[in-house]
């Protein structure tokens, strides 16, 4: 009998090998460092069958996150459109190179079957093939010249707000995460994102790729953990200049209300989740996308400039 | 020249009767201005010639002739700069034919263990002064350092501006502080000829190209013999860019008054294909007549071994290795 | 002899291997040509035949353009944008990874410096690719609709004639486009420059591009003119000289095909006397003698306000001393061969005409290679509004200077033509740089800058020098249905 892809020896014998099993640890600053907590927590598969220990982030994890994603702002925002989609791209090949591994996990984490999970990580690359094509092309689309009425020439452009702190969803651990992080980092912002608590391990097998993918530190780090232990710091980081609550949908002990009033303390532009009134509800991540998710990240500059001999 | 003397031409130059702030702001104001992206691209085309075999071979000799090899730590000793001199006469104990560099360059109170160090050899002293790298002292204080240095027994002078004045617009003074130097350059020189002096701008302290190219009219106006990019303690130091508008503003001042004048990019070249880029960007925009070591050089300490390693590679055909340099 | 002699430096022609013979690119295979006839293409550096290509003939063209109908009308045609966007991913990235053989192919063929193939060139197509790739599934947010709320639609079949000049960026601009809105197409690269758009053909199989997508005609002027003329394709694109532009708007009247037209150019390269002088004497540099001025877009003319004129030109002829114009293989060389013994013939013809005109000759001295077809860089001081060779585009390194007093009159002079594709500014002041930008009729206008391309960025021209816009947002509008009415 030979061992699950997630590592499981289901029965001994003689002429079997041990699997070398995987360690799952946070992704900050392009490194794979532990929870400084020390902590970890169990990982279960939807048969409740134990999957791995992920790593417990905790506020001073974020708060490292977010040093290393400022760190890595201004060199991420001033590379051209080009040079991002080139590694956005690059990110959605190596991707394709592992949907095996990637279908496993999404398979155990979401209790999908083999067809199902191979479908979602086709759809997360196409996904994330999909942001890639945008970042040289956003300015187009969303900016332009304005005519005014006077002798000035006067341009309209979307530059990134910074720092974006995001709650992936806690159902689609894969493709929903592709969706909240690319259209985050297509645009030059950085990005620190809460990985879903009970269905981490797609997100940390998402981060290995990001690591060999031209992807420079510090623009992505996911952390793992309990959401409401964790959200709450980021939404009340003054040095984080936006915040996605997708995640705050199905998330134990989590009021979105309350992590966007702390939000305002530095008006932070806030991504409200999915839903109706106070409800928050994960929506279908399988269609394709309009530019909310990218718009909601940008501010838009406009400069002037006299026209004369 | 004296600093009066250094004033008087300077208002013929610029056709005023008094040399004042004012004067000196207007002409160096008027200067045409440097694109900076213009400028970066020039240079980085200059940087795509691939230079190779028996033109490779010539500008590794060359550039070993150009380099003032440097040590300017608060560490130095007498035996460090010792040994830095003797690296210098002989870089390559394993070849004997290796060119000398051109000096050796260090904080100016070693002068005398490097002037009885390398009194065998044509190797110049070079000594930094006026309080350098920071330039932060009084005048009197930068004299003093200068004539101590000198009386060493020092060739070659490497001053540094006062950055803070030049930022602030004080260019007269930034002007009289060079000319004072290179008048105690030619008053106290002890080796028959006036020392030279080398005028550091600190360009990564000056950011712009603009500011390169009015530093380097106003050292050249000032008299200065050499105008040199860094003090090598600030990053970033020597760029190519930043020497290209340092060729420029060297060549299009021998067209105005006949006076040739030196550029010394320092600090940040590391490697031998960096050294070759900066002797294309010589060739090409200031030309022949500054492709030696009287009219260029290179502020420089590892540069030299990784110039000995290719040099030694061209002559084995085979790569060399960390352990047949000598450390100095 | 100066001190320091650059060695010769060539890049290795291993990197590439060359057939003997090619035939046509249809259908995803190289088939044998039903009535066309052989001919040679060689390097124009040294005259020596690289290769034996076909010319297409009349049913070969229509071989092909049913090639690419089927293909329309067949899987490409209902393949989602997004798909077809991964088709063009993988386009580019071969690109990327054959980087150098087309860099070593595209020299050998056009004579151009191998920097040029492999800085320029090569990079530029394969990121027109990895641009439009993005688009394939986006194209309901190009701003082309037309108010149905239907996303726009491919035109169909589209017959793409290239000039010599760039053989695999023109390609890319065309091929790039068509395919991410979902066109198939038929593309006839120059006749003196097939083996790159040869060599692309290899790319759409290694891509596994459906058969039939891309479609590569060799030939000259009669298999473009039979392209063109096909009824059985929807949309013309064509990229060369005005006279054969006319020739193809009178073509296409009365029918119902449209046309983007991108022609010749005489664009003034305007510099002010508050320009950053140094930066300046490079772009004019750039500006006429890259490419060895074979640029539609080339500054062609260079207007130099007067006080300044004497101090540009000698910077500018200083500067030209230090041009290198040999072997284009040589990693040295920047400026390499014309492209033919035709282009040869007519440079030497227009510079003679120049001088016979009154205005003073003066080239860079170089000594040119023996075999080959050279031309030393030429500047033509004293020159003239009325003078041919201000007007006229010669498509050489061949620079007419022409002096200008004020703004407007700079303004009047540049205008002064009937092409209109570029022209360039030099001025340390924005709002002057922007008020010019303004009053120039052109549709690329470069500041402190020259001949800069980018797959974002719209290229094309005013009046004689065509219509219709290469690249960007607005490139797009060419290869839809809600797009341009032309």
């Amino acid at each position: 009998m030979s061992p699950s892809a997630t590592g499981r020896n289901t029965a001994a014998s003689a002429d079997q090998r041990i699997v070398v099993r995987k360690t799952y640890k946070l992704y900050i600053g392009g490194v794979f460092p532990r929870s400084e907590s020390g902590r970890t927590y169990e990982v279960r598969d939807s048969h409740d069958r134990f999957l791995a220990n992920a790593a417990m982030g905790s506020r001073k994890d974020a708060r490292d996150a977010v040093v290393a994603a400022r760190g890595a702002f201004g060199k991420w925002a001033g590379a051209t459109a080009y040079s991002r989609g080139q590694v956005l791209y690059r990110v959605a090949e190596l991707m394709e190179g592992r949907r095996a591994q990637f279908a496993t996990e999404v398979g155990a984490a979401e209790g999908l079957t083999p067809a199902r999970a191979d479908k979602v990580v086709s759809q997360a690359v196409d996904r994330w093939v999909w942001y890639a094509g945008w970042s040289d092309k956003l300015a187009q689309v969303l900016g332009g010249v304005n005519p005014v009425a006077g002798p000035y020439f006067n341009i309209s452009a979307p530059e990134p707000t910074g720092v974006v702190a995001a709650l992936a969803p806690q159902c689609s651990s894969l493709l929903g995460l592709v969706s909240v992080l690319a259209p985050i980092i297509v645009s030059g912002n950085t990005a620190v994102v809460l990985t879903s608590e009970s269905r981490p391990l797609p997100a940390m097998t998402l981060s290995e790729v990001l690591a060999t993918s031209d992807v420079p530190a510090g623009v992505i780090n996911l952390i793992s953990g309990h959401t409401a232990e964790v959200a709450p710091w980021l939404a009340a980081h003054q040095d984080v200049n936006a915040i996605d609550l997708a995640g705050a949908a199905e998330a134990d002990d989590l009021s979105w209300a309350l992590l966007e009033r702390a939000s305002a303390e530095n008006l932070k532009r806030v991504l409200r989740p999915a839903g109706k009134d106070t409800d928050a509800v994960e929506p279908d991540w399988s269609a394709t996308p309009d530019l909310n998710r990218i718009k909601a990240y940008l501010e838009t500059k406009t400069v002037w400039h006299p026209k004369g001999r | 020249m004296s600093s009066s003397t250094a004033t008087a031409s300077a208002r013929e130059l610029l056709g005023v009767e008094a040399l004042t702030n004012a004067s000196l702001t207007r002409w160096l104001h008027g200067l045409p201005g440097v694109d900076q992206v213009g400028a970066d691209a020039r240079a980085a085309g200059l940087g795509t010639r691939s230079i190779k075999t028996t033109s490779k071979a010539w500008a590794i000799d060359t550039a070993i002739t150009m380099i003032d090899l440097t040590t300017l730590e608060g560490a130095d000793t007498e035996r460090k700069v010792r040994s830095v001199c003797a690296k210098a006469m002989a870089p390559d104990p394993g070849d004997p034919a290796t060119p000398q560099v051109a000096a050796v360059c260090i904080y100016a109170d070693l002068v005398p263990m490097a002037v009885e160090a390398l009194k065998s050899s044509n190797i110049h002293v070079a000594a930094v002064t006026s309080a350098f790298p920071s330039g932060r002292a009084t005048m009197a204080v930068k004299l003093t350092d200068t004539q101590d240095a000198l009386r060493a027994g020092a060739h070659e002078i490497d001053m540094v501006i006062d950055r803070g004045a030049f930022l602030s617009g004080r260019y007269l003074q930034v002007f009289n502080e060079i000319a004072a130097i290179k008048e105690a350059c030619a008053r106290e020189g002890t080796h028959g000829a006036p020392a030279h002096l080398k005028v550091i701008f600190e360009t990564g302290e000056l950011v712009t190209y603009d500011n390169v190219r009015r530093a380097s009219w106003l050292a050249m106006l000032a008299g200065a013999d050499f105008i040199k990019t860094s003090t090598g303690k600030v990053s970033p130091a020597a760029t190519l860019p930043v020497t290209l508008v340092m060729l420029e503003a060297v060549r299009d001042w021998r067209d105005l008054t006949g006076t040739q004048v030196g550029v010394k990019p320092a600090g940040g070249i590391r490697t031998t294909k960096d050294a070759l880029k900066y002797l294309v960007m010589v060739n090409e925009v200031a030309g022949d007549d500054w492709l030696g070591p009287a009219w260029f050089r290179f502020g420089a300490s590892g540069l030299l071994n990784d110039l000995l390693l290719q040099r030694q590679k061209l002559a084995t055909g085979h790569y060399s290795g960390a352990d047949y340099v000598t450390i100095d | 002899m100066a001190k320091f002699e650059y060695a010769p430096a060539p890049e290795s022609r291993a990197v590439v291997s060359i057939r003997p013979s090619y035939g046509l690119f249809i259908g995803g295979e190289f088939v044998q040509s039903i009535d066309g006839s052989r001919f040679k293409t060689i390097n124009p550096s040294s005259e020596e035949v690289l290769a034996e290509v076909t010319e297409a003939g009349e049913a070969d063209v229509e071989a092909a353009v049913r090639a690419a109908r089927k293909a329309f009308d067949g899987p490409w045609g209902r393949l989602p944008g997004a798909e077809r966007g991964k088709y063009l991913f993988r386009i580019a990235r071969i690109l990327q990874e054959r980087a150098r053989e087309f860099t070593v192919l595209e020299t050998l063929d056009n004579g151009k410096p191998i920097k040029e193939s492999r800085d320029v060139d090569i990079p530029l197509a394969a990121a027109h690719f990895f641009y439009h790739a993005g688009w394939a599934d986006k194209l309901e947010h190009a701003g082309l609709s037309d108010g149905s709320g239907q996303p726009p639609k491919p035109l169909g079949v589209v017959g793409q004639v290239i000039p010599w000049n760039f053989p695999l960026l023109m390609l890319s601009w065309k091929i790039a486009p068509a395919l991410a809105a979902g066109n198939t197409v038929v593309l006839k690269p120059a006749e003196t420059t097939p083996l790159t758009a040869l060599l692309f053909a290899e790319v759409c199989q290694q891509a596994d591009l459906p058969p039939g997508v891309v479609n590569i005609l060799t030939g000259a002027g009669e298999t473009g003119r039979h392209l063109i003329e096909h009824p059985g394709v929807d949309k013309v694109a064509f990229t060369g000289s005005t006279q054969v532009g006319k020739a193809i708007a009178r073509s296409i009247a009365g029918t119902r095909k449209r046309a983007t037209l991108e022609l010749g150019g005489k664009a003034a390269n305007i510099v002010f006397d508050d320009a950053a002088i140094d930066e300046a004497v490079e772009g004019i540099v750039n500006g006429i003698f890259f490419n060895q001025g074979h640029v539609c877009c080339a500054g062609s003319r260079l207007l130099v306000q007067e006080n300044v004129a004497d101090d540009v030109i000698m910077r500018l002829k200083r500067r030209l001393q230090t041009l290198r114009v040999g072997d284009p293989m040589d990693k040295n060389t920047d400026v390499g061969a014309i492209n033919s013994a035709a282009q040869l013939a007519r440079i030497r013809e227009l510079t003679q005409i120049g001088e016979s005109e009154g205005a003073t000759r003066w080239s860079a001295p170089c000594a040119l290679p023996e075999r080959g077809f050279w031309f030393a860089p030429t500047v033509f001081t004293d020159v003239s509004q009325s003078h041919r060779i201000a007007q006229e585009e010669i498509f050489g390194p061949v620079l007419s200077v022409l002096t200008f007093r004020t703004p407007q009159e700079a303004v009047a002079k540049a205008n002064n033509t009937p092409y209109g594709l570029s022209a360039g500014i030099w001025s340390e002041k924005g709002s002057r740089i922007l008020w010019m930008a303004d009053q120039l009729r052109a549709g690329v206008v470069w500041a402190n800058t020259f001949n800069r391309f980018d797959p974002t960025s719209p290229f094309g021209g005013y009046k004689e020098s065509g219509y219709g816009r290469e690249g960007g947002r607005h490139g797009l509008a060419a290869y839809v249905t809600t797009g341009a009415s032309r």
